[in-house]
């Protein structure tokens, strides 16, 4: 039976790796009490909280961490009209805090994501594995069978050529959870008592040409390389569908990661997930998107980029055109969603200029 | 979640590169006891086989070989493709061929591995190359599908084929082995997934199973390098087949799987001395894997003999005037069909889904 780790057993590694260049975003409607678990590894890292929900309530932040919060108010005031591309009661608001980020790069993790423990007892320092995999090459064009090369104790196989060796940047690393996973509501209704308990000790590059659904449960990236590509769609309130923020995003930045020769790893780290959302609300929500994904899916899987989109920016509106095109048909909302995803990179430009080097937001 | 198979499905097929197969089989004999095995001594042997008793087996040597592919043919199963005369006499639906040198693995409990079993497993449950489930094998124990997997792709496809790993010796090249001289790969990882469709993948040999019902001639023995010699960093044969079968099927719709069961490779010979010997073949790769994932098959082409000889004709093209060995493992590929039609009992009949 999967454990978390308790906060004693976390301990603070010697060098917190790229601590001034990475930015932590929680979204939080609740509380951040889960921080104080999370401490050893974190506390030296600049944290972005987005407060959903209420902006009237207070969200008590556990002493010595450094942030910023902003709440709708805050969301309101900081982008104006184009605020109607972040969503609002749902956990799909966390892009906007990699849209204000300064740094390189951004490590999200939900408020109910604790530290794990390896088979060994040891607790996981989740965020260290998700630095060690960005920093380390993608394989996506030929399959590793002992999986991640640039891990200690493997390599490349025999008949790998070497030409391929090398590798490509990694734009993005997608973590794993133990004890809930991340079943939707229709496995989760038939499966209520099944646990993650086994422990895949590997992380891989997924393939280029392959989607895979991408959780932002426990999720990092180097927003210089991919961060326009992460916006978490329209959810939550007013909006006909929930619980898709993360996928959407995931075709998106594949599609588009493909297309520009940059890798995504899936696999460690590993973190406690210890709630379980209500089926039955989480059914009302993804209800939709579980016969519009039947379309999405294809779309995604025949877009094609023209040679001409050599930068994030223009791979995503272009790819806003194509949804507006192709998918409008399966329901007014993509026509929607569509300018909304314009909107954003409207909204991303404008908040990170070309060359400008700024500091840190400051806390509330 | 396994169909229940019968024994007399499964046909066990070792090739003998080292007469003594005392040790091995009595290491495997919990596992392999079961079933009909297919033992195939190289042809470049010359020693007798040693063999212990108590296995239902059927041993294939050089002269009879010769008699019933010709000597000329019979020079395609040499080395560690002798097995593959071993998948073409056998008439059972799926093989498992682990090579000589590895024994059953322990899992971190401290389990024997039952290989044999763990690959059935793999065979008769679905694979999933359309898209990728990030908790691995959906079908295994313990786990499922995840959130924003289409409900439509959930019923899979058939999986043809199942690569299983090593630990100790793991399966490098030549020039990595003798770089990292005391690296051996003791990382075992608790899963089974699908090698997404039009990824390619270096299949290994060392540690396979496949339906031969489904699959056919799709496992090709053609590439022989010009030092071939009688360890695998101086082969390249089983890589070569691994990308033949892979395109086949993600052209028929079929799957791939890699992951578990481990096998326990033991140490055995000098990569150093390998690599003084071969290096072609770490530089024939820079051409192979391009080749294969240019190649695209006909929408014609709806059974695996078909897709074989298509492949067979781009490589001669293509490679043909590259490398010789090119030319021949293209020959060899079309000879290998003929013998399937005539030789290899049980014909293949999948079609293209």
């Amino acid at each position: 039976m999967a454990e978390p780790a308790t906060a004693t057993e976390a301990a603070a590694p010697a060098v917190a790796l790229l601590k001034d260049e990475l930015d932590i975003v929680i979204p939080t409607i609740r509380n951040l009490d889960f921080l104080e678990m999370w401490r050893p590894f974190f506390q030296p890292y600049h944290l972005i909280i987005v407060q959903d929900g209420d902006p009237t309530k207070t969200i008590r932040v556990p002493e010595g961490f450094d942030y910023e919060l902003y709440n709708r108010n805050d969301i309101n005031r900081i982008l104006g009209p184009k605020a109607s591309c972040i969503s609002f009661k749902d956990s799909a608001c966390r892009c906007f805090g990699y849209m204000v980020s300064k740094k390189k790069y951004i490590y999200t993790i939900d408020d109910d994501c604790f530290v794990a423990k390896d088979p060994s007892g040891k607790a996981i320092n989740a965020l260290e594995q998700h630095i060690k995999n960005l920093l380390s090459p993608s394989t996506p064009f030929f399959f590793n069978t002992l999986y991640d090369p640039f891990r200690e104790g493997a390599d490349f196989v025999r008949g790998y050529p070497f030409s391929l060796r090398e590798g490509v940047s990694t734009a993005v690393s997608h973590g794993l959870w133990l004890n809930i996973p991340d079943y939707d509501a229709p496995t989760q209704l038939v499966k209520p008592l099944e646990r993650n308990t086994r422990y895949v000790d590997a992380v891989m590059t997924i393939p280029k040409g392959t989607l895979f659904p991408m959780c932002g449960m426990n999720l990092a990236f180097d927003r210089q390389l991919i961060g326009p590509a992460m916006y978490f769609g329209l959810m939550g309130d007013g909006q006909p569908i929930g619980r898709y923020d993360d996928m959407w995003a995931g075709w998106c930045i594949k599609v588009i990661c493909d297309h520009l020769g940059l890798g995504v790893k899936t696999g460690l780290p590993y973190i406690y997930h210890s709630k379980a959302s209500n089926p039955f609300v989480n059914l009302r929500k993804e209800y939709k998107g579980i016969y519009w994904q039947e379309e999405i899916i294809p779309f995604f899987q025949q877009a094609v980029l023209p040679k001409d989109c050599t930068s994030v920016q223009k791979c995503y509106i272009e790819l806003a055109k194509q949804v507006k095109e192709k998918l409008s048909k399966v329901d007014p909302y993509f026509d929607k969603l569509a300018d909304a995803m314009v909107t954003w990179i409207e909204a991303w430009d404008e908040l990170n200029p070309a060359g400008a080097a700024v500091p840190n937001g400051k806390a509330k | 979640m396994s169909v229940a198979i019968k024994d007399d499905e499964i046909d066990i097929v070792i090739g003998a590169v080292r007469s003594d197969l005392t040790s091995f089989l009595n290491e495997w004999r919990p596992m392999f006891s079961r079933f009909h095995l297919i033992i195939v001594k190289d042809p470049d042997l010359k020693e007798e086989l040693k063999i212990p008793e108590g296995f239902n087996l059927d041993v294939y040597e050089k002269p009879y070989m010769d008699r019933v592919v010709g000597s000329s043919t019979s020079v395609l199963f040499s080395g560690y493709a002798c097995r593959y005369f071993g998948y073409l006499v056998s008439r059972k639906k799926y093989i498992i061929s682990i090579d000589d040198d590895c024994l059953p693995a322990r899992d971190p409990k401290g389990f024997v591995v039952d290989a044999v079993s763990h690959h059935i497993t793999n065979l008769t449950t679905p694979a999933t190359p359309f898209f990728f489930n990030t908790l691995y094998d959906p079908f295994a124990e313990g786990s499922d599908f995840v959130r924003g997997y289409p409900f439509s792709l959930r019923s899979g496809v058939k999986c043809a084929l199942s690569c299983g790993l090593w630990l100790n010796l793991g399966d490098y090249d030549a020039p990595t082995q003798a770089l990292k001289a005391k690296q051996r790969n003791s990382r075992y990882v608790d899963a089974v997934m699908t090698v997404p469709a039009g990824s390619l993948v270096p299949i290994s040999g060392i540690n396979i199973a496949f339906d031969r019902e489904v699959l056919g001639p799709a496992l090709v023995p053609a590439l022989k390098l010009a030092g071939e010699g009688k360890f695998r960093w101086e082969t390249m044969e089983d890589i070569w087949s691994g990308l033949c079968v892979k395109v086949v099927c993600d052209h028929l719709g079929l799957g791939v799987k890699t992951g578990l069961p481990y096998v326990w490779r033991t140490d055995r010979g000098d990569p150093i001395a390998s690599l003084k010997k071969e290096w072609e073949g770490v530089k024939l790769m820079e051409e192979v894997v391009p080749f294969f994932q240019s190649v695209r098959l006909p929408r014609e082409a709806t059974t695996v003999e078909d897709c074989v000889v298509e492949v067979a004709n781009a490589a001669k093209e293509r490679l043909g005037s590259t490398d010789p060995v090119f030319a021949r493992a293209a020959k060899a590929m079309l000879d290998w069909v003929n013998l399937w039609k005539s030789v290899g009992y049980i014909s293949s009949s999948s079609s293209a889904v």
